[in-house]
């Protein structure tokens, strides 16, 4: 199947479940799609989930987990009953991003600026085990705020951790404003660059641009890699897209039906 | 109760000109009429809730009273070492206001949970804890949050989902429980968002023939000893609270009940020392965990009979 295919079905997915547990966070969700797609259907060498050797994928931005949830589904490592008790009373997959799923998530979030961090430990460790497998992580740009983030890149660019691969979801928006207005993270490839990684900014839906970026890391070697993927929160849907209250507001049965009709 | 807050807020701010409200990127929908209101005094900090809280503490430390706002485990556990030494070891007018106590964000799972902020707060010198019951003790105790000079802490609920419990404003200040009825068998004392299952569970004992008391006490620390203590000597005493066993209003009530003299049993009825790995809304999560007022009718009764 194409990555586009792969990005679409991974769209509708996300609205199936976000509509059905009327569960928020669609637009985080939606701005992720492609990444994720090209991530599980091109750039992560994996046999199984459980596999030593598997690269790793850690979404650090844990409120979209929908799409990691939906991908997941897409891949096969997750049923379709588990997805439908998304969100849901007695299902097995809450609204944020958790290792006890047991269906391939690689690390527990939701609490924002934690996943670069466990992701340079999971790195580390691949380089004291001399095992070959590279961990990926997709942060948020306003969760580019939280300090921890810039204490694993300088940790990791110190490390020279070239087995590591950040992905910044840049859509412009956070919970209560845009990134710019709220804090500018310009210039932002310069920033990660002083920190001793090596990037690249790229359209966060150009499906080939991001499968040769995600399969040409690292960029340098000894130095880990950041991927700058300029994305619009809501992605797909156009009422959805750049709107601040889709960070919220979970579609209503006639936005459902329209959302769908637009990801046909 | 946030909606609550947010009014008193704006009243304290009109009267008030050393208010400053600091947001770590949360508060849409909640703080958009501040904005209007006052441009000059609010500031989203990012999401970045250390930076946060040691911003507030500069501005306090400058005559600043400061409101900082966010979901329960970002405005204390995140930044908890901004909160312990630069307001709390300085003692300085920062009121820490959280949104979503106890298992308010049920389906977003533990990252969203607060189930041990009571009893982290709680064990700060300086700061007070106060966790009010329905939307009037929401307003009653912001009120008392900027009355007080030093570091305290709001635990809030939901938006406006809590329904008014009070039918008129009560007598409230910080260190003092609300007597709602008391009760010759039994009484229980809730904090924070459990108020309405307390006197939905009174009204289900009520109809079994057991009398069963309700006291909200919002004011965690300092607690009001007289009263946990005149309450214990009457009746089998029971502490209620959406949060964990370890820590909270029932380990307060405890500490206090095991040096002093004599009292009647007393039970704890809280969440177990565990995450609720559990997927579910509020009110699944509290069915499951026994904080339904089903579930709490039953523990009084089977610990009175
Ligand atoms: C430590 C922490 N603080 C605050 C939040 C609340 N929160 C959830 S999503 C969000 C905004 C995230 O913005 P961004 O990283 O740009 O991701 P987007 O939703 O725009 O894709 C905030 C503030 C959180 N989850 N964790």
């Amino acid at each position: 199947m194409e990555l586009e295919e792969r990005a679409k079905n991974v769209r509708r997915r996300i609205i199936e479940m976000v509509s059905k547990s009327k569960s928020s966070h669609v637009g985080a969700a939606l701005s992720i799609a492609d990444i994720v797609a090209a991530l599980y259907f091109s750039a992560l060498r994996r046999t199984t989930v459980q596999a030593q050797e598997r690269d790793r994928f850690i979404l650090s931005k844990g409120h979209a987990c929908a799409a990691l949830y939906a991908a997941l589904a897409e891949a096969g490592c997750i049923s379709q009953e588990e997805l439908d008790g998304f969100y849901i009373d007695g299902g097995k997959l809450p609204g944020h991003a958790t290792l006890s799923c047991g269906a391939g998530v690689e690390a527990s979030t939701g609490s924002l600026g934690h996943g670069l961090p466990i992701a340079a430990g999971i790195a580390l460790s691949a380089r004291i085990d001399k095992k070959g497998f590279r961990t990926f992580a997709l942060l948020g740009d306003g969760e580019c705020d939280e300090g921890s983030v810039w204490e694993a890149a300088m940790f990791a660019g110190n490390a020279k951790l070239d087995n590591l691969i950040a992905i910044v979801d840049y859509n412009k928006l956070q919970a209560f404003g845009y990134t710019k207005e709220v804090l500018d993270l310009e210039p932002l490839a310069k920033k990660w660059e002083a920190f001793g990684w090596a990037a690249r900014e790229i359209d966060g839906h150009d499906l080939k641009a991001l499968d040769s970026a995600l399969n040409s890391v690292p960029f340098e070697k000894g130095k880990p890699s950041v991927i700058i993927a300029h994305t619009t929160k809501g992605k797909g849907v156009s009422f959805m897209e750049g709107r601040i209250e889709w960070h919220y507001k979970s579609p209503d049965p006639e936005q459902r039906r329209r959302a769908l009709e637009e990801l046909q | 109760m946030r909606r609550a807050f947010v009014d008193a807020l704006l009243d304290i701010a009109k009267e008030d000109e050393r208010v400053v409200v600091i947001t770590p990127d949360m508060g849409f929908s909640v703080f958009e009429r501040f904005r209007e209101a006052f441009p000059e005094r609010i500031y989203n900090t990012g999401i970045a809730e250390q930076n946060s809280v040691g911003i507030a503490s500069g501005l306090a430390l400058n005559g600043k009273v400061v409101f900082v706002y966010s979901i329960v485990p970002f405005v204390t556990m995140r930044p908890f070492e901004q909160v312990r030494i630069d307001a709390c070891y300085q003692n300085l007018p920062i009121k820490l206001v959280g949104s979503g106590g106890g298992l308010t964000y049920g389906p977003l799972g533990p990252t969203h949970h607060s189930i041990e902020d009571i009893a982290l707060m709680r064990a700060l010198p300086n700061m007070s804890v106060l966790c009010p019951g329905d939307p009037i003790e929401s307003v009653l105790c912001t009120k008392e949050a900027h009355r007080i000079p030093g570091p305290a802490y709001i635990r809030l609920g939901k938006g406006s989902g809590e329904p008014t419990i009070h039918e008129s404003t009560p007598d409230f200040s910080i260190g003092r429980g609300i007597v709602l009825k008391e009760g010759k068998d039994a009484n229980i004392i809730s904090t924070g968002n459990m108020l309405e299952n307390a006197t939905l569970a009174s009204g289900l004992l009520e109809k079994e023939g057991i009398g069963c008391g309700v006291v909200s006490m919002p004011s965690v620390k300092p607690l009001d000893l007289e009263l946990v203590s005149s309450l214990s000597r009457k009746a089998p005493l029971f502490s209620l609270e959406e949060h964990s066993m370890i820590g909270g209003l029932g380990s307060a009530v405890a500490e206090f009940l095991s040096e002093s003299g004599e009292h009647s049993s007393f039970l704890r009825i809280a969440l177990p020392d565990r995450f609720c790995h559990e997927v579910g809304s509020q009110q699944y999560l509290r069915n499951l965990y026994g904080l339904s007022p089903e579930g709490i009718a039953k523990r009084v009764i089977s610990r009175i009979k």
